[in-house]
């Protein structure tokens, strides 16, 4: 499987923010990451799109399309230490934490090479390697985990903070008042995102709270936070830096209101009847991909043709990540009995 | 050598020399460190282990459960306390949507290893939303072990158990038995999690029971003996993984069965022993199994309620009675 770019640039970039005289700010290796990264999501997810629809991915399938430029932002603006947990439109957060695409696309068709050996699907990517605490199915339900998981770093002693990730939805949830409150009790090193990408499912923002603009919930707290346009990768990544930064210093914990928009239903299942097309047409003239290959170009950062290549490469590595998951087998049913308990003599009730 | 001990006391040396052993081991609750617990069950800890590892919380149920899951999730081995189990109910998010399905839906890479434990049942004239049990909700649930005990000694050596364990555990006390005394050993003792103890041996009739009704089961064995009946009494001490074999071997051996089990009756711990017992068990018996619930209702607060919703010992002598065709 061709990964085009697999360098972290973080540390290279964070001595070269300066803006230059034609607005450009990182290196052109950052700029191509970001690229690739948000190319490989995208394309993943229409393909996922294409195989929901001939039966070959069943279940929910919630893409990020619209949503990627804050995966690309984490590659360069925390460290793969930082441990991350999301939601359930989660196949972005996964891919861009390192999962190979074959291994998420074979997990989507339910296949024991997929990332979590077909158990757990759209929702539920997991990796102990990379650091990813997963996609969790309850909404809300991973804001005390993550708040959990900065514990546990804070009780070590580490200098490594968890992002905790959730959707404007979640923010109404209980589970994100108690997190924040004892965050800040105990000053853990928690940065909160959330990705408020204007619908808790069907609901609009507007309809769920009159506290429409979600960082200032931080307020009640006495934790910092800061709102931003989640389709410029750029402002992102800085923004996300930031607020690391302010964490690792001993600052305490930082809630980041990531402003994005889906462009496709909650799931498969929903054809967005609640919005407007003029609506979805503004914000797709805002892709976050059209904004960075227009700055690319633009800023003379690196040519069509270079872009090209990383479609194309990208192309290929979502055709072989079907093969892939096309050629793999399902798990054999007894798997059903594994990963239940650790305690390998678990007697399960079988009559 | 063993001395006597309170449970309370007996729980409280179980995490104390289980947080000196492994420093990934923490606890944290609701007044579990200033106030030395709302039972006393963590009384000096937070003295000795400082208040990183003996976490005061805010009444905030579902957070701090699931913070427990996420430390554990990230190596650490939190022990949750609930100040009673009915106060969990606010936290069934963390336990059967989170640490029950960790390990499966992240298909081995993450585990769970905590403990939620408290007490659990009713405990008094509490009324309705204090009075519950919980041992069959969480048993329901694959990926959960389920631990229910008052028996000082054994409590110290599951609760011991349950820190070690790489599973999550729920773990039942009781508010009215944490000053219930014991013989508990001196020095290191493990209790294995899914076996009973077979607490009075007896051929004529096998009576089944777990927590805070083993106090009522003990003097009925007692009195049965009087008559001449000679009830061997199990406690089960593990609800999830049940101990079906100690279950059967003794029911072979009597041919008859009560189950006392405080929870309410409907698809309870109860039930399940019966179906168990008929289906692995069925040639061996001489009469319907007979069960001893509470009442199919919320237990409100008059003390006429509260008799007439508990199990007691008249009443486990004539459910024995009624499975030996005995008419009292």
């Amino acid at each position: 499987m061709s990964q085009v770019i697999e360098k972290k640039t973080s540390k290279k970039d964070s001595s070269s923010e300066a803006t230059s005289s034609n607005g450009v700010s990182f290196s052109k290796e950052t700029y191509l990451g970001w690229y690739e990264t948000m190319q490989r999501i995208r394309k993943f997810e229409e393909r996922a799109l294409m195989m929901y629809s001939q039966n070959k991915i069943r279940g929910f399938l919630h893409v990020y399309i619209g949503q990627e430029a804050i995966a690309a932002a984490l590659t360069t603006a925390v460290t793969s230490d930082d441990p991350i947990v999301t939601a359930y439109r989660q196949h972005g957060i996964g891919i861009c934490r390192g999962l190979s695409t074959a291994a998420c696309m074979a997990e989507l068709f339910g296949k024991k090479t997929g990332a979590n050996k077909g158990k757990g699907g759209s929702m539920h990517f997991f990796s102990k390697e990379h650091n990813y605490f997963g996609g969790n199915g309850i909404v809300g339900a991973q804001i005390p985990i993550g708040t959990g998981i900065a514990y546990a770093e804070y009780y070590r002693e580490t200098k490594n903070l968890c992002v905790t990730m959730f959707g404007d939805g979640a923010a109404r949830q209980g589970s994100l008042h108690e997190s924040f409150n004892m965050a800040m009790l105990w000053n853990l090193p928690v940065l909160y995102i959330c990705e408020n990408n204007g619908y808790a499912m069907g609901t609009s923002v507007q309809r769920t709270s009159n506290v429409v603009d979600i960082h200032m919930i931080g307020d009640a707290y006495g934790m910092k936070h800061k709102a931003v346009d989640g389709m410029d990768v750029e402002k992102t990544h800085l923004a996300i830096k930031e607020a690391a930064d302010h964490i690792r210093d001993g600052k305490g914990p930082y809630f980041l209101e990531i402003k994005t928009y889906r462009y496709r239903g909650h799931s498969v299942s929903d054809p967005a009847k609640y919005r407007t097309k003029e609506e979805l047409t503004k914000y797709k003239e805002r892709d976050p991909i059209l904004i960075l290959e227009d700055k690319i170009l633009d800023a003379k950062i690196a040519s069509e043709d270079e872009l090209k290549d990383i479609q194309d490469a990208i192309k290929t590595e979502i055709n072989e990540a079907v093969k892939f998951a096309e050629e793999s087998e399902y798990p054999p049913a007894s798997d059903l009995y594994t990963d239940n308990y650790l305690q390998e003599d678990y007697p399960f009730i079988r009559d | 050598m063993a001395r006597e001990l309170t449970l309370r006391d007996a729980l409280n040396e179980a995490m104390r020399e289980e947080m000196q052993r492994d420093d990934r081991v923490f606890l944290m609750g609701e007044e579990v460190a200033e106030y030395n617990g709302a039972y006393k069950v963590s009384r000096g800890l937070l003295d000795e282990f400082g208040p990183k590892r003996v976490v005061d919380t805010p009444i905030a149920e579902l957070g701090f459960a699931g913070i427990g899951v996420g430390a554990a999730m990230n190596g650490l081995r939190p022990i949750i306390e609930f100040m009673t189990w009915n106060f969990a109910v606010l936290a069934f998010d963390q336990i059967v949507n989170n640490a029950a399905k960790t390990l499966s839906q992240s298909a081995g890479e993450f585990s769970c290893p905590i403990v939620f434990r408290g007490p659990t049942g009713s405990a008094g004239q509490l009324a309705q939303q204090h009075s519950q049990t919980f041992e069959s909700w969480m048993a329901n649930t694959p990926g959960l072990k389920v631990i229910s005990i008052v028996d000082p000694a054994d409590a110290k050596g599951l609760l011991k158990s349950a820190i070690r364990d790489d599973d999550p555990v729920c773990m039942m006390e009781s508010e009215q038995m944490y000053g219930l005394k014991g013989e508990v050993p001196e020095g290191e003792y493990l209790v294995p999690i899914g076996k009973a103890a077979i607490r009075r041996e007896g051929s004529d009739v096998t009576i089944v029971s777990f927590n805070k009704m083993m106090e009522v089961v003990k003097p009925a064995a007692e009195e049965l003996a009087k008559e001449g009946i000679e009830a061997e009494v199990i406690d089960l001490r593990t609800i999830r993984p049940l101990d079906y074999q100690t279950l059967v071997n003794s029911l072979k051996k009597t041919n008859r069965m009560v189950v006392v089990d405080e929870s309410w009756p409907f698809a309870g711990v109860s039930s399940e022993i019966a179906y168990a017992m008929q289906k692995y068990a069925f040639d061996y018996l001489d009469a319907p199994i007979t069960r001893l619930n509470a009442a199919d209702t919320s237990l409100p607060y008059a003390p006429t309620f509260v008799e007439e919703y508990l199990p007691n010992p008249e009443k486990v002598i004539r459910a024995v009675k009624e499975v030996m065709y005995i008419n009292a």
